[in-house]
């Protein structure tokens, strides 16, 4: 019955958005109050429908309804509760639907706290948002209905992906999809701004706490995949530059961007049209995303679910959602009078280059992912891009942004004095030389890259302290004076200093990491004792252990320091039987020195394993670093002057405007 | 500076940055691409010693052989073999007649010295270059099967 239900609701969300992507836009033109009204009740309907049909595939999942052929791919009796739950997403269909109910949120989020919205921009917005929703609706009723039944039912599943059976991979689509879509709200408000031929720093008020959401999101989706390949995969690495991982690495570039410059719409009134396309563009690599992943063309360690028909159909919903936005673009952007002007040296001009450069890394990174599809294409060449193409035109950009990242907050809008800046962070750049020296002599066989990533550490971090510090006056007032001064910061201040310095503590992770890993690669028999870092770890051994859904072969490293105990790592090597399928549990000690990981590998047969030890100093910084800056997005997202309801005052003039502007069309 | 100017000043700079950054990638992308080869195309055409390429197919059944860490394997597409060794711990998923993809470089003995293996997390996916170079089941028939109907789907 709930396979059934769930479907009907689908089918009747599909025609709520279809009248919720026509009415209002039609009242919006005509300034028919009435016609407008109706997107919210319509956006509210729409979400509780997909809610409804997500919870149906739920129930399906939980009762282990094997006439639902969804839950006979990916679903097992046997299997933990969480991960049948988790099982609703961790596949094509599934994870279609969880789409669509994030967008639909977020649609429903924009009615209920949209009140202040210009009338027409609201319709507008919904009515965007609502085409999206018909695309994807349509998309998961026509190639992939996750409520197809089967028969005669099996008796059992085949089970979840062991690999996915995880609690980070259970959360991790979620904070994507959550970023992911997110951006959908950044895109409606910009072709609804596009519609109505008006932008305005109001206008950048409303989009902006959207767009941190879904960036924050975003941020955070990434960074657990990221985390979960590092202690899953047993690899010991934790980014692979692998297209399914550039597919949501891209948007985020791009969100990052508009972010910043949504910043100068704010406060300056400047850079309309360009923040207008970047918030097209952030959404449009969120869909491509969702194309490559998708659709087959890719060939990824983990590129899931693909079919060559629904990569048609989304190639086709792409083309729409980018050709017609664009050429509404084309057509509408040059009406958007251009705002305050301002000379190259200044806060704009910095976050100018903050976007060039984020921007070009983003086309980068799209260059080496759609290169080889393209390459094959057209001759037919079958090739790869991997971690070294990646690193060499990325470092290049990278290190200039995180340069400026220190400078850019202490800048002047309009006009900004760079020698002043720089005598002023003197203490911090002579600080930046000395970690140049102290890495210098650290890493005996000159790292440059260590070098230049441990300068831009110091200089970035101490840089972005420094700055907080002058904010306060730390030292030069009573203490009681400074704190009384951070008190009264606006927020979104204090969250920007959080994510420049999360940026900061990544670099560092990163850097370190790369260069003072020890790894051993080994066979080690029972009683061998092996060194890295300054850590010895003796093997006790490995022996069979059964698990709930699989058996597992566990070893066991007594680990010492200085002959003094410290903990015991039990690495794993789970069989699993359904699906029939290997997987390797890394055991990681782990603090904010340096993770100890071990994997256990294959028995050679003469009493002795294959192992893996690996030790990673400060390698745990690169997911506080994103935490800091998930956390710094928190902070400035709780500015009263971010929330949505604030430019009430601006709001009430605004529709008077809109209707003028709206005039011609 | 008046509007107009600015505003032809970003765009300027901002087309500077990506033709910059298009040049760039394009040529690291000359550098860094790592082809692909099957084994026949290896027997038949060669390659140059010492450059680094990617050669993928099944694991020969019955040819993986170990010797302390280093493991050799024959990497087969069904018509020709290529002997790959690799000196670290392979995958979860690598076994006989499951689909691998090693990056490396040929010694001189015409045997592939692989830097990096990788089969993929599902077993019943193919990868579309394996499949597409596949020329026969070789010994790995009835096994092999299963896996490249799934891959059509």
């Amino acid at each position: 019955m709930a396979p059934e239900l769930g479907q009907y609701a689908l089918v009747l969300a599909i025609i709520v958005a279809t009248v919720q992507a026509i009415v209002p836009q039609i009242g919006a033109a005509r300034r028919d109050a009435g016609w407008m009204a109706i997107a919210t009740p319509a956006a509210q309907a729409q979400f509780l429908l997909v809610l409804f049909a997500f919870g149906c595939l739920t129930v399906s999942f939980v009762t282990s309804d094997f006439s639902v052929a969804n839950v006979v791919a990916n679903s097992h009796s046997l299997k933990p509760m969480i991960y049948k739950i988790s099982g609703v997403w961790g596949n094509h269909e599934g994870s279609l639907l969880l789409w669509i109910l994030i967008l639909t949120l977020f649609g429903a989020a924009v009615a209920r706290f949209g009140d202040n919205l210009p009338p027409t921009l609201k319709a507008r917005v919904l009515s965007v948002q609502a085409m999206i929703g018909v695309g994807f609706l349509a998309f998961i009723l026509f190639t992939s209905n996750p409520f197809e039944r089967i028969d005669p039912a099996p008796f059992e599943g085949q089970g979840l992906n062991p690999l996915l059976q995880d609690p980070a991979l259970a959360i991790h689509p979620p904070f994507l999809y959550l970023g992911y879509v997110g951006l959908s709200v950044s895109f409606s408000f910009a072709v609804a701004a596009l519609i109505e031929g008006r932008v305005d720093p109001a206008w950048a008020r409303w989009v902006r706490p959207w767009t941190l959401a879904a960036w924050m999101f975003l941020t955070c989706g990434i960074s657990l995949g990221s985390y979960w390949a590092y202690y899953e995969l047993g690899w010991g690495g934790w980014w692979f530059w692998d297209p399914v991982e550039n597919a949501s690495f891209m948007p985020w570039l791009a969100a990052t961007a508009l972010l910043h410059s949504s910043i100068v719409v704010e406060k300056r009134d400047a850079l309309k049209s360009w923040t207008v396309l970047l918030a097209i563009l952030a959404f449009s690599l969120s869909l491509l995303g969702t194309f490559l992943v998708r659709s087959g063309v890719l060939n990824s360690v983990h590129a899931f679910a693909t079919d060559p028909a629904r990569g048609v159909f989304i190639l086709a919903f792409l083309g729409a959602v980018v050709g017609g936005s664009l050429v509404l673009y084309a057509l509408r952007a040059p009406l958007l009078k251009g705002g305050g002007v301002f000379q190259p040296v200044s806060r704009e001009g910095t976050l100018v280059l903050n976007n060039l450069l984020l921007t070009t890394a983003c086309l980068t990174v799209l260059l080496g992912t759609l290169y080889p599809l393209f390459l094959d294409a057209v001759t037919g060449e079958k090739v790869s891009v991997g971690p070294p193409y990646f690193n060499a035109t990325f470092v290049p950009l990278m290190t200039p942004l995180v340069a400026a990242l220190a400078i850019g907050p202490m800048m002047a809008w309009k006009r900004g004095d760079l020698i002043g800046i720089l005598k002023r962070l003197r203490f911090v750049a002579m600080a930046a030389f000395v970690a140049a020296v102290a890495t210098l002599w650290a890493a005996f066989d000159i790292s440059l890259l260590a070098v230049l990533g441990m300068v831009l550490v110091v200089w970035l971090g101490f840089g972005v302290l420094w700055e907080l510090g002058e904010r306060v006056k730390l030292f030069r007032v009573s203490p009681r004076e400074s704190w009384r001064r951070a008190r009264g910061l606006p927020r979104a201040s204090f969250g920007m200093s959080l994510a420049h310095l999360g940026v900061a503590l990544m670099v560092l992770g990163i850097t370190a990491s790369e260069t003072w890993q020890e790894e051993i690669q080994t066979i080690m028999r029972p009683g061998d004792t092996q060194t890295v870092g300054d850590y010895d770890l003796t093997f006790v051994g490995a022996q069979t252990v059964p698990g709930p859904n699989y058996e597992s072969l566990s070893g066991a490293f007594v680990v010492t320091r200085d002959g003094q105990p410290v903990t015991v790592l039990q690495p794993e090597m789970r069989t699993f039987t359904s699906p029939p399928m290997e997987t390797t549990e890394a055991a990681i000690r782990s603090n904010f020195a340096g993770d100890l990981y071990t994997v256990l590998g294959e028995p050679d047969g003469e009493g002795g394993y294959a192992v893996r030890l690996y030790y990673k100093p400060l390698v745990i910084w690169i997911w506080l670093g994103t935490l800091f800056m998930v956390a710094g997005g928190l902070v400035s997202l709780s500015d009263r002057r971010h929330r949505i309801g604030a430019p009430a005052r601006r709001a009430a003039q605004a529709p008077g405007d809109a209707a003028i502007a709206g005039a011609g069309d | 500076m008046s509007r107009k100017r600015q505003r032809l000043a970003l765009v300027l700079i901002g087309l500077l940055f990506v033709g910059g950054a298009v040049g760039f990638s394009l040529m690291a992308l000359n550098e860094e691409l790592d082809v692909f080869r099957s084994p026949t195309q290896l027997v038949e055409n060669g390659f140059p010693e010492g450059k680094r390429f990617r050669v993928g197919g099944l694991v020969e059944d019955g040819s993986i052989e170990k010797e302390g860490i280093i493991t050799r394997f024959r990497v087969t597409d069904g018509v020709n073999a290529i002997e790959v060794s690799y000196n670290k711990i392979l995958p979860d998923l690598f076994r006989h007649c499951q689909g691998v993809i090693a990056l490396g470089e040929l010694d001189g003995g015409g045997r592939f010295v692989a830097h990096e293996v990788l089969a993929k997390h599902d077993e019943n996916y193919m990868p579309p270059e394996i499949a597409a170079t596949m020329q026969g089941p070789g010994n790995c028939e009835g096994k092999m099967q299963m896996s490249s109907a799934k891959a059509v789907n």
